[in-house]
Order: structure tokens, then C-alpha cells, then sequence
């Protein structure tokens, strides 16, 4: 009997297996093409492992060709690591003030903050746009970060395990004489590390991965991001596909790498708060 | 006397101890707001300010190259006019189709958690793979769709023709089709986040309950209809509900594949805003347009509240 369930389960296994090659079918054709000369491109049938190799010239051509990805590389690295950072420091302060610090018109002020929550990002694009053209913060790095930093997601999220975190604990400390400060400091923020890295990871990939917003804020090629990036260089290499190919593997690659090293925090964090970008 | 100085010394004690206790609220109070002012200050600034400049530029006419004192109040005449407009009301019709993909979705993905749940080896391979799409950039993922779905040389319509299929649909590039490819897309993007929800849902569900069943001699049919869909049923409406607000936020799969078209097909709620404000330039018809949005989003949330509430106990 056992030895039957464990068949039964071998065989499941296989089919999943099968389902989930064919799932990820679109991601094996992207990686393969980039690595091959443009005329084996659409032939038929499919040639999975190139027959003819280029991928050197094509992912040379772009990331050091005329939009060359190594400056989009670094200008996203640049607004996806501060947005992370700022954002996870307003959050968790948010969060501990909203949490922890008893003060009457707190309860008031988070239902203000979250109910914003309820506001479609593309509802207020254009008095954003009008309102960053007027102070300047219009195509700029600094607006671009300005815009992802303030999260009620993430303010709600730390909250939850800041809530998680016994009063007693806070009431002995102040008692020993620590301010607000020192407890988020030296006590509450070390206890919600992990959460912390969930979120940080979560907000990474969805600032890594924005293209709205860049699309709106930024007009200078030299500083664009990788999502208007790819863009660009489709609209520009129209038919090269092999080299469309390899910007598109360009583009993805860092978040595989995120999310492989992260994996357990980005579907804990997932599957806990059962968040979306 | 003596009397009277201890009576005095014992209000000071107490005046004593109010103005300590005054002094500690004040204390936490400030310690409060200066927690979560930056939070606060930047929601403001960029969330509930342009809200209310939304609404009130839906009533106007302007744009954003003229200067501000040309801006005229129009009242009510964006809406009604927009109410006319029939790419508009195509868009809306697009959205309410737009949002099939949500129950097909978790379908699909209910399916997958069930089956990785329970009967499967290499779980956290599966869950890896059924995510990849979700972690992926959109941008990337719809050129690589678009080179899929070329109508001539694209390896989908080969595969098609190989089969036998003669005249394979023009995907992305036949009015007919673009929307269900686009529908196609996002449900293939949207599985890995529904599954792995699912998942969490069914390792909630007490395993105690399935043993019972087994001992009355239920079958897999009859342990899923009774057990496992009454005790997922909050997942559930929650999964509904997000992805029902969720495909009206869709944007980067129309901008990058089908820029609203051919004939407007694929245009949508959002695509039509960013076109009218950014495109067209026309401030008022883009507000009242982000106002519709808002209300239909905050219509959605206001029963997601009352029905979460008869939904959490079952």
C-alpha cells in the first residue's frame, strides 16, 4: 500500500514536472534565442540548444552597444537600492509609531494612511506630474525614489509584527529609563529583522520591475531604467530579436538572483500578508 | 497648622503626579508624530493631495502646456461626455471583460496549490517555477509574448500551422484576438501569486478533518466539495477580490504590446487615461476618467469589507 501511494505520488510528480517545463516554456525560448544568430531565429522546428552560437556579439551589442545596458543597469540599481532603503526606514518607523507608541491620535492617523491604500496609483498621476513639474523633481532620479518611498503596504505589513511584540517589553525597558527611540532601536527592530528582509526584498523586485511610473517621471535617455530601457531598445532594433532576446534576459536576470537567495522571505512574505506590487 | 500643611503637601503630591502624567503623555505624543511623520507627511504630499486635485480637475478644462490661468470650470461636462465617448465605454466593456481572467486563474491555480500540496515530491521546486512569471518584469515578458505571438514566423502560429491549423488567429495584431491574448498573458503571470496564497490556505486547514472523512469513506470528490473549497472560501474571496482591483490597474501589458489597439481592442480604463493626459494632453477628460477609476476601485474595496465579514466564519 505504501509502496503504491508512493508510486502514485512518483507519477504525479512527473506530470507536474511536464506541466511546469511547458509553463516555463517562454522563459527557455527567451534564453535560448538570445544566445542565436538572427536568421535561426524563427526556425522551424524550434531549435532549442542553438546550432549556431552568437551569444557573445549579441549580448555585447547590448550592453555596450548604442543604448548601451550598463548604464541602465546602474541608474535602475541606483533607484531600486535607495527606494528600498527609504522605504523600509519610513515603513518601519511608521510602523512603530503606529504600533507601539500610545498617543490618541494615532489610531486616527493610520486609518488616514490606510485608507490612502484604497487609491489607484493612475488615479493621481496627473497632479503628480503637475506638482513634481513645479518643484523640479520632474525627470530625476531623487523624484523617482521620492515616489516609491512611501508605502502603506509596507507600513502595514511591519506593523502587524511590531504588534507581535509583547508590551511587557517595552513598559520594562521604559521603566529602565529608554526613550521611544532607543527601544525601536535596540529592541523592536531586531525582533522584526526578518520581516524586514521580506518586505526589502519584496520592495526591490517591484521597484526593479516598475515601468509606469519611470515611463511617466523620466524623459533624459541617460536616465532611463531598465524596464524603459527594453523598451527602447525594441522599438529601436525592431527585428532583432536575438538581441531583443538578450536585453530581455538582461532584464530579468538580477531578479531570478533576488529571488533565488530570498525565495523562502519572498513567498513567506507572499503568502502572509498576501501582498501585491 | 499642622493639619493644614499636610493637607497641602498631599494636593502638591497629587498636582505633582497629574503634571508628571500630563508631561508623559506629552512625551509620547510628541515621540508619536515624530515616529510617523515622514509616513504621514509623504502620503500627504503625494497620495491625498493629487486625490483631491483629481477630483476637482475633473470638473476643469486645461492642459499642461497653457498656463494655469487659462484653466475653465466646466462642471459636470467631462463626465457627461465621457459617458458618450465610445472608446471610453469600449475601454470600461474591456475591463469588465478583462476581468474573466481572475476566476480562470484561480481555477488553474487551485489545481496547482492542491496538487503540490499534497501529492507531489520536489514542492519547492514547483513553487519556484509556477512564480517565475510573477517576479519577472512585465516589460520583458511582453516582448518576449510579442515575438511568440507573431502572426507569421512566431513559434506559437508555427507550432499551429504544424498541427494542421491553416490560418492560425494574428494574436496581438487581429482585433478579434488581441484581447484574449493579452487575457492569456496575464493569467500565466498571475498563477504564482495566486497558488502560492492557495497553498498558505490549505496548509490552514486542520488535517484532522480529511482523516475523518477518510474513516467515513469519502472520496476525493466528496473531501474537496466538503472539506477543502468551505475551507478555503476566505482565501478565496480574497484572492476575487484583489484580482478583481488588480486587473483594473493592468497598464504595462497593453503599453508595451498593444498600445490600446488595433481599433482599440485591448484598450482599457487606465490606458485611456494615460493616453487622454499624456498623450492628448487633455487634463479634464483624463480626471474625470481617474475619478470613474476611483470610484469603481472604492466600490469594489467597500464590499470586500462587508462581505469579509460574513465570509470569515463561514
Amino acid at each position: 500500500m505504501v509502496k503504491l501511494l508512493g508510486m502514485k505520488k512518483s507519477i504525479i510528480t512527473v506530470l507536474m514536472l511536464a506541466v511546469s517545463v511547458l509553463f516555463l516554456l517562454p522563459f527557455v525560448w527567451m534564453l535560448s534565442t538570445s544566445f542565436k544568430i538572427e536568421a535561426d531565429v524563427f526556425k522551424f522546428p524550434i531549435q532549442w540548444i542553438p546550432e549556431r552560437w552568437n551569444g557573445f556579439n549579441n549580448y555585447k551589442e547590448v550592453w555596450f552597444g548604442d543604448y548601451p545596458f550598463y548604464v541602465y543597469y546602474w541608474n535602475t540599481i541606483k533607484v531600486t537600492v535607495l527606494t528600498t532603503l527609504v522605504s523600509v526606514v519610513v515603513s518601519a518607523l511608521a510602523a512603530y509609531g503606529f504600533s507601539k507608541v500610545k498617543f490618541p491620535i494615532g489610531r486616527f492617523l493610520f486609518i488616514i494612511v490606510l485608507a490612502t491604500y484604497m487609491v489607484p496609483p493612475q488615479a493621481i498621476l496627473v497632479p503628480q506630474f503637475i506638482l513634481f513639474r513645479k518643484i523640479g523633481l520632474f525627470d530625476s532620479h531623487f523624484g523617482l525614489i521620492l515616489l516609491g518611498s512611501f508605502s502603506v503596504l509596507g507600513t502595514f505589513m511591519l506593523r502587524q509584527f511590531f504588534m507581535s511584540i509583547h508590551n511587557d517589553l517595552i513598559e520594562a525597558a521604559k521603566i529602565d529609563g529608554a526613550g521611544h527611540w532607543k527601544i525601536f532601536w535596540s529592541i523592536a527592530l531586531p525582533i522584526v529583522k526578518p520581516a524586514i528582509a521580506t518586505y526589502g526584498i519584496l520592495r526591490f523586485i517591484w521597484t526593479w520591475n516598475d515601468y509606469q511610473n519611470p515611463l511617466i517621471f523620466l524623459r533624459t535617455d541617460s536616465l532611463l531604467t531598465i524596464q524603459l530601457a527594453m523598451q527602447k531598445f525594441t522599438t529601436i532594433n525592431g527585428e532583432f530579436y536575438s538581441l531583443i532576446m538578450a536585453a530581455a534576459v538582461s532584464a530579468i536576470l538580477p531578479l531570478v538572483i533576488v529571488f533565488i537567495i530570498g525565495q523562502k522571505q519572498v513567498i513567506e512574505g507572499i503568502a502572509l500578508g498576501g501582498v501585491k506590487g | 497648622m499642622s493639619a493644614n500643611t499636610e493637607l497641602s503637601k498631599s494636593t502638591q503630591v497629587t498636582e505633582r503626579r497629574t503634571t508628571q502624567k500630563i508631561n508623559k503623555e506629552k512625551t509620547e505624543n510628541v515621540a508619536g508624530l515624530l515616529f510617523v511623520s515622514p509616513m504621514l507627511i509623504g502620503v500627504s504630499v503625494l497620495v491625498l493631495i493629487p486625490i483631491l486635485a483629481t477630483f476637482l480637475l475633473s470638473f476643469a478644462e486645461w492642459s499642461f502646456i497653457t498656463p494655469l490661468s487659462q484653466l475653465k470650470w466646466v462642471g459636470f461636462d467631462n463626465f457627461t461626455r465621457l459617458f458618450e465617448d465610445p472608446i471610453f465605454l469600449k475601454s470600461i466593456m474591456n475591463n469588465a471583460i478583462f476581468i474573466l481572467t481572475v476566476p480562470i486563474c484561480m481555477i488553474i491555480s487551485l489545481l496547482l496549490a492542491i496538487t503540490i500540496d499534497r501529492n507531489v515530491y520536489m514542492k519547492g521546486f514547483f513553487k519556484v517555477a509556477f512564480f517565475m512569471p510573477y517576479i519577472s518584469s512585465v516589460v520583458a515578458i511582453a516582448v518576449v509574448w510579442q515575438v511568440l505571438f507573431h502572426p507569421s514566423a512566431g513559434p506559437i502560429n508555427q507550432v499551429l500551422m504544424s498541427l494542421g491549423i491553416d490560418n492560425p488567429p494574428k494574436w496581438i495584431a487581429d482585433p478579434n484576438f488581441a484581447l484574449i491574448s493579452i487575457m492569456l498573458i496575464q493569467v500565466w503571470v498571475s498563477i504564482g501569486f495566486n497558488m502560492i496564497i492557495f497553498l498558505a490556505g490549505l496548509q490552514n486547514i486542520p488535517k484532522d478533518l480529511y482523516e475523518a472523512a477518510d474513516i467515513d469513506g469519502a472520496n476525493a470528490w466528496v473531501k474537496f466539495k466538503h472539506i477543502t473549497v468551505p475551507m478555503i472560501s476566505p482565501t478565496s474571496f480574497f484572492l476575487f477580490i484583489t484580482g478583481i482591483i488588480s486587473t483594473f490597474k493592468v497598464f504595462d501589458l497593453v503599453a508595451v504590446l498593444t498600445k490600446g489597439g488595433p481599433m482599440h481592442s485591448t484598450s482599457m480604463i487606465v490606458w485611456n487615461l494615460y493616453e487622454t493626459a499624456f498623450v492628448n494632453l487633455k487634463i479634464g477628460p483624463a480626471s474625470a476618467m481617474a475619478v470613474v477609476l476611483f470610484v469603481i476601485v472604492f466600490a469594489i474595496t467597500i464590499i470586500q469589507w462587508i462581505g469579509q465579514k460574513k465570509w470569515v466564519n463561514y
